[in-house]
């Protein structure tokens, strides 16, 4: 007779590793907005300068790389504007590295949270990844500033219309830094030792892309060792998307290709892992 | 009535100890078994979660094939000592973690209230938090937005609703969590120990609140704590849990019984029941109508009357009494007993002493069931030892001419007043 009853609500120990609940992710949608609210408040509560930092960080950054990569060690730019040049590569490599390892630490962040209370726990990466998004749209505008301002200086820069991929190039990151963020923040639940490979790993993989130094460089000076830098996906984004607004750089189907095969191959692992942890995380975290 | 939760076979087993280098070959050993569709080596070996005892294996089973039903509507304290599995259990309910094997079956909406104030950000204000808090536990935006002015004006702190929650005395945060999560739109309600904090009015304020959603507006709530009067006030149902199985399931009188009684009922172990005993004196032996019996009843037959026997040696003399307190099963005192009191202390040589004393009851009284209480005092001075829950009294009541008795526990007080024929 039971048996006939619809329950609303099934608890098991197991679950399916593909269904992301997205009815579920869907009902707390508001909720993944308050959360993405709540990070960009609290990050300038008790500043005087506020939201300003959000371009305070990346203008000094650039400057050192201007002048450390840029005149110091005399790496040279493909003939661009250096600071547009590093800028360019910062904010995609930001956006990757800070969606990584916020999520990677996803779960030991915020256990006292979910210890407590039930929601899709998909929403904490997701809100992860929207917040970082605007801090990049935010750093964005500042490449934008620059951008025009060189434009006005009478730099030649032409852009073309692989600049149309941006929204594609966008999604591929956050792709990419959520799905590997998943994969860690699962296996470091119980075993932290990932966790600090994460810490020192990441600034350190900065140097396997093309953040200070065109592609062409890498493969001119070295040729043999060309493949590693390739190899890192995000290569191919920073690579389109200077191509797509300085155009200067390389630009491969290929390349772009590849990263973005390597990229769905990713988030999907990191999905099953994701799923299978987040039911019993609680307990070993 | 419908079944609104189904929990079938139900266990939950934890690993104890520290993770460290050790455990990943164990879990590749496990994972290996799984793979090869067999049964997890380690969850073979779990035990019985009793904290008090060395146990030989690592893993414990917090809940082992638990079962029970709960019907819509009702409100159903869950007790238990700590560590008997009540918040392992309303994790699961609550989907926090998930079971190692059985299955839970749920109607309906659940909110949960583990913890006031999770997910309350200090940095925003209260507003902020309330709307934060809200869509955390499951509301939608606009829902929040209807019932905010309901939410703060049952906080009670108006005047810091846009002040950062950081400035918030720990009461003013409980306040305004426990607001929040009080206008959940679910179907099913489950509670923590919320009531741990907070003033004694606001306490009041959320019992009652509790108690209409329950009552009121039909939800089923659950709800743990070690409050037993907070318990009794609200729910009707009770489920005792001890070392991770259900030892009671009934009424909620019933289950704070059981509890309070600690499954002792019938053997008379009284001299292992003293919870306290000063240097100077050893109770020897303690004997009802001389026996040792820890259950009588109480009738017109034996006149309502029962008699104590004290066997005690005492180190040095000393002014000696006996006091008994009654206490009904809700753990209210309803009479008292102490002989020092009435007619003075006298003072007791030392050596091997015996003391006896009758009790009698009025023949008025209604029916009940109490407990004693029995204590060694010098009156108003020192209390030597006591004996919890030495005695269980069944009063078989007063009867009428027209052969009726009143129960005290349904309600019509405990003394009933015969008709006076003198006049």
């Amino acid at each position: 007779m039971l048996e006939n009853e619809d329950w609303d609500i099934e608890i098991t120990a197991q679950n399916n590793i593909l269904d992301l609940k997205l009815k579920d992710v869907w009902h707390y949608r508001d909720l993944l907005l308050l959360l993405v609210r709540r990070d960009f408040v609290s990050f300038y509560k008790q500043t005087i300068l506020g939201p300003i930092w959000f371009f305070i960080q990346p203008a000094i950054t650039i400057l050192f790389y201007t002048l450390v990569f840029g005149n110091l060690a005399g790496i040279p730019v493909d003939g661009l504007p250096k600071p547009l040049f590093y800028l360019a590569g910062t904010i995609v490599w930001n956006y990757f590295a800070e969606c990584l390892t916020k999520t990677s630490t996803v779960f030991r962040d915020n256990a006292a949270l979910l210890g407590k209370v039930y929601f899709p726990r998909l929403i904490m990466p997701l809100s992860i990844v929207l917040s970082n998004l605007i801090r990049f749209g935010v750093q964005f505008l500042l490449f934008m500033i620059l951008y025009v301002f060189y434009l006005f200086k009478g730099t030649v820069i032409v852009p073309n219309a692989f600049l149309l991929l941006l929204p594609v190039l966008i999604i591929m990151i956050a792709a990419l830094g959520l799905g590997l963020g998943m994969i860690i923040s699962a296996v470091t639940t119980k075993y932290r030792d990932l966790a600090f490979i994460v810490s020192f790993g990441v600034p350190l993989l900065m140097y396997t892309t093309t953040v200070i130094f065109p592609l062409s460089v890498a493969e001119a000076r070295y040729p043999a060792y060309s493949w590693l830098v390739k190899f890192n996906p995000i290569t191919a984004i920073i690579e389109t998307f200077r191509y797509g607004f300085l155009g200067r750089g390389s630009f491969s189907w290929e390349l772009i290709g590849y990263s973005f095969i390597t990229t769905i191959i990713i988030l999907l692992i990191g999905t099953i892992i994701f799923n299978r942890v987040e039911k019993t995380f609680v307990d070993t975290v | 009535m419908s079944t609104a939760i189904k929990v079938e076979n139900l266990s939950k087993a934890y690993q104890l100890g520290d993770f460290g280098t050790g455990t990943i070959s164990r879990d590749l050993e496990r994972y290996w078994a799984r793979m090869r569709g067999k049964e997890d080596p380690f969850l073979k070996i779990g035990e019985t979660n009793d904290r008090t005892t060395k146990g030989e294996s690592d893993v414990v089973w917090s809940l082992r094939d638990i079962n029970f039903d709960i019907e819509q509507g009702d409100a159903v304290g869950i007790i238990g000592r700590n560590g008997a599995g009540k918040s392992t259990l309303l994790k699961i309910l609550s989907r926090v973690t998930s079971p190692t094997t059985g299955s839970v079956k749920v109607k309906g909406r659940i909110a949960s209230l583990l913890e006031v104030g999770t997910g309350f950000h200090p940095e925003l204000t209260g507003k902020e938090n309330i709307y934060l808090n809200g869509a955390i536990l499951g509301m939608r935006k606009a829902e929040i937005k209807r019932k905010f002015d309901e939410i703060v004006d049952f906080s009670g702190v108006e005047r810091y609703i846009d002040t950062p929650v950081k400035r918030y005395s720990s009461g003013m945060y409980v306040r305004l969590a426990f607001a929040v999560a009080a206008h959940l739109e679910s179907e099913i309600l489950i509670v923590d120990e919320v009531l741990a904090v907070g003033d004694a009015e606001f306490q009041k304020k959320c019992l009652g609140k509790m108690g209409d959603v329950s009552r009121g507006e039909g939800k089923t709530v659950l709800f743990v704590s070690h409050n037993l009067g907070a318990v009794q006030k609200l729910c009707n149902k009770g489920i005792l849990l001890n070392n991770g199985q259900v030892t009671f399931n009934g009424s909620c009188k019933d289950a704070v019984y059981n509890y309070s009684q600690n499954g002792v009922k019938t053997d008379a172990n009284f001299l292992d029941r003293i919870t306290y005993s000063s240097d100077n004196l050893k109770i020897t032996n303690i004997l009802f109508n001389n026996s040792s019996i820890n259950d009588i009843v109480l009738n017109s037959e034996n006149n309502f009357s029962f008699e104590i026997k004290v066997e005690l040696s005492l180190k040095t003399d000393m002014p000696l009494d006996i006091e008994c307190r009654f206490l009904d099963r809700d753990l209210n005192r309803v009479a008292f007993f102490s002989p020092g009191h009435h007619d003075g202390v006298t003072v007791q040589n030392k050596g091997e002493i015996s003391l006896s004393y009758k009790i009698t009851f009025p023949h008025n009284l209604n029916k009940i069931n109490m407990d004693m209480n029995l204590y060694f005092t010098h009156p108003d001075v020192e209390i030597y030892a006591s004996c919890e829950n030495a005695l269980s009294i069944e009063y078989t009541g007063y009867g009428m001419a027209s052969g009726h008795v009143f129960e005290y526990e349904k309600g019509v007080g405990m003394i009933f007043l015969p008709t006076d024929k003198s006049q």
